[in-house]
């Protein structure tokens, strides 16, 4: 029934009020061509939320830079922050007093912001709560695979994982429902392909922000042992009501099929994996599975109907390990580990066909002209001449070790610079660096970004100066994060005042302009700190060339 | 009415922009449409594809199958032959022939195109010259989709309105010379089918 026909036209301020949501609605209520990443941030505007909080991260940038630039985010929180973990509290500070909050990043920020997200199921939330993280399966632009749904099952909280970017838009205010409902963070889970492919979404009306208002049960923000130990019986009491609700969620169906000689569990997107082959529909019985725990009753059907069960789901065998578990499912089971599907890198169409046993589609050969072409740093890019002069300075250091980080410049590793032995996590640079030095290598040389140094460097530092550790480091500053597009980075014009303070002798943290002109300077520069036998920063400044054309170009109109 | 269009180049050459404008001639007229994009780390200077899809049915999945392709739009030779297996039987590759070279090991731009020019079905044009000579060097992307115009399933209307209401932002000079790269690549694409 259309909202106002409940009520007449009476002049009452009930009609008037009506009448004007419904303004509201038509005005809203418009087909939209969004990425993944965009349908999600136009929910969560929608749903009414009071902040973003976000590192950028590939693939799930793009959410927050939405909300950035939408006319209709006037007052929503939506500046960068520092790193995930930072991301993550400032978020659960808006849920406490009880307005909605989404926090983003990709998988591996997950782990950076892993304590802080474990722990807001255990403290439970007040306003609603969404945790989006984007995964990245077959690594386009990340350094492992990882499944955030095992954090999901982990920390105990209700995961959603949308399969198309209507659901991605949809579940934001289903997700902020249940969470305020169930008065827990909920994790929505995307992968690349949802985070970066366009559809069209049927948009809805906004909802208002709420009041601030302060949790009812204050003491289960304060884990203490105490308090901790009986918040977390009611975490694990509230389980098999989770449980319930995903049997009951409407984003889980179970559709029936006349052929039980096999039962296909499809999660997200490999859901339209799945339906790609059949257009006239599957024959056999489909479970979709978006949301999370398991759905434990759709589960034990499908295992009696069927003979084999075949389980598709982008990422890790996350379901399958469950389903078969250590005694063995009930029937047979295909997938990741039986090898019906690949270990490792993200569903497609052909391999989903592949793994149903439908003939493969034909393709034509590869041309055998065909070369690989990887990723470069940019033409005119700053992190060019700062590989060029360290190149250089290493030949007169051959046992020199160069830790590099997470950023544009761990291209450096590639040819023609070869410079850096090492990139492993945000701010692995400096301490790695510090242990090899604690260790006896000498010169141990650092390279990380400016925007990594104050995502995780910082305290990194801090440790290579109370122990004097005999290191330098190379903060290769371009005024930017990068790698991810140019998003503002945290410690732009203070990274000397951040080195100071941290406690670097001011005559060891030296700024240059890595221009070609320069490089004989810096290498000089550059060997004067390495004979130094205490912790010296060498600071390569000059705007990245990606953001230096855009900016031209503004100021040019 | 279904086409899946595989779009490729080098980061950085305008891919997308294709996309958008093509996404938002068949949102005109009325298509479902999906489109899987990539970002990130290759857009410096590697290779970059599209997978895009519209059809007058809805659409499952996001990719597109090897052996599904009905149009390979490559903004480079060599990446046109990329994803040769992705062409389907009778499908079109619509490419441009003026290499970017940014690799040590670029095969020889003569093998390359010879391959092309073997394919059943091809359109092959130099659209960063042809930007050029028409004033238009900013837009050759645009070239290349004006090159494909007729085999997409879209009117060149539609197209030619997708353009205005795409770059309409950036002003009037901006759509007037991507429409005229539009024309452009049509015109040329014309030409090379009469001569055959």
């Amino acid at each position: 029934m259309p909202i106002n026909s409940i009520f007449r036209n009476n002049g009452s301020k009930a009609w008037e009020e009506t009448r004007k949501l419904d303004i509201v609605r038509t005005r809203y209520m418009k087909k939209l061509l969004l990425l993944g990443d965009q349908a999600v941030a136009l929910g969560a505007i929608r749903s009414g939320i009071s902040g973003v909080y976000a590192y950028p991260g590939t693939p799930s940038t793009e959410i927050t830079e939405y909300i950035q630039a939408s006319p209709e985010a006037a007052g929503i929180h939506s500046r960068w922050c520092t790193n995930e973990k930072t991301a993550m509290e400032a978020a659960l500070g808006i849920s406490y007093v009880g307005r909605r909050a989404l926090v983003c990043m990709k998988h591996v920020g997950l782990n950076v912001a892993a304590d802080a997200f474990l722990n807001s199921a255990m403290t439970g939330t007040n306003g609603g709560l969404i945790v989006l993280v984007a995964d990245d399966p077959s690594m386009h632009s990340s350094q492992n695979e990882q499944d955030s749904r095992f954090y999901g099952k982990f920390a105990f909280v209700p995961t959603l994982e949308p399969a198309s970017q209507q659901e991605a838009y949809d579940m934001m205010a289903y997700g902020f429902d249940l969470s305020e409902k169930q008065g827990l963070p909920v994790l929505m889970r995307i992968t690349t392909r949802m985070a970066h492919s366009r559809a069209v979404v049927q948009t809805g009306p906004r909802r208002e922000v709420a009041p601030i208002s302060f949790p009812k049960e204050p003491s289960r923000w304060v884990l203490l042992p105490v308090n901790a130990r009986k918040r977390y019986d009611i975490l694990l009491g509230q389980q098999p009501e989770l449980e319930k609700i995903s049997e009951d969620s409407p984003y889980n169906k179970y559709v029936e099929g006349k052929d039980r000689s096999l039962g296909v569990i499809a999660c997200g997107i490999g859901h339209n994996y799945l339906m790609e082959q059949y257009p006239e529909g599957c024959p056999y019985p489909v479970l979709k599975i978006a949301q999370y725990p398991l759905p434990r009753k759709h589960l034990e059907k499908m295992a009696a109907d069927c003979r084999k069960l075949l389980i598709l789901e982008d990422g890790q065998p996350f379901v399958e390990e469950q389903m078969r578990g250590i005694f063995g499912a009930p029937c047979a089971v295909a997938g990741r580990l039986s090898g019906e599907l690949p270990r490792a890198g993200e569903l497609t169409p052909d391999n989903v066909r592949s793994a149903l046993g439908l003939p493969a589609a034909e393709g034509f050969a590869a041309s055998s002209l065909v070369m690989p072409r990887p990723p470069v740093l940019c033409a005119g890019c700053g992190h060019r001449d700062v590989y060029d002069v360290l190149n250089g300075v290493a030949v007169g250091y051959p046992a020199a070790r160069i830790f590099s980080d997470i950023g544009c410049y761990t291209l450096g590793a590639l040819p023609p610079f070869r410079a850096i032995h090492s990139c492993v996590d945000m701010g692995a640079s400096i301490t790695m660096a510090k242990g090899a030095a604690d260790a006896g290598l000498f010169p141990a040389v650092a390279v990380i970004g400016d925007s990594t140094f104050t995502h995780s460097g910082i305290t990194g530092l801090l440790d290579a100066v109370n122990s004097q550790a005999p290191i330098t480091v190379v903060i290769s500053d371009n005024l930017t994060t990068a790698m991810t597009g140019g998003q503002d980075s945290a410690g732009t014009g203070r990274l000397e005042a951040i080195c100071r303070g941290v406690g670097v002798e001011e005559a060891h943290i030296r700024v240059v302009i890595p221009i070609s002109g320069n490089r004989d300077e810096i290498a000089k520069i550059i060997r004067d700190e390495i004979e130094y036998k205490g912790v010296s920063v060498i600071i390569p400044r000059r705007e990245c060339i990606q953001t230096l054309k855009r900016n031209v170009k503004k100021q040019a109109r | 009415m279904k086409r899946n269009i595989i779009l490729s180049g080098v980061g950085g050459q305008g891919i997308l922009s294709i996309a958008t404008v093509i996404g938002q001639a068949a949102l005109d007229e009325g298509l479902s449409l999906k489109q899987a994009e990539v970002h990130g780390m290759s857009q410096r200077g590697g290779d970059v594809q599209s997978h895009l899809r519209i059809s007058s049915e809805p659409i499952a999945s996001d990719l597109i199958s090897r052996g599904g392709g009905d149009v390979i739009l490559s903004l480079e030779p060599m990446e046109a032959l990329r994803y040769l297996p992705y062409r389907s039987e009778g499908g079109w590759v619509v490419a441009n022939t003026a290499p970017f070279v940014n690799i040590p090991n670029y095969p020889d731009i003569e093998g390359v195109l010879a391959e092309l020019r073997a394919l059943p079905q091809a359109i092959l044009l130099d659209v960063d010259a042809i930007a050029k000579d028409g004033g238009v060097t900013r837009a050759a992307n645009i070239v290349l989709l004006g090159a494909a115009s007729s085999i997409l399933g879209l009117s060149f209307e539609n197209l030619a309105d997708g353009i205005r209401k795409i770059f309409g932002a950036k002003g009037e000079t901006v759509v007037a010379m991507n429409l005229k790269a539009l024309e452009a690549g049509r015109d040329t694409a014309q030409k090379l089918k009469n001569e055959k």
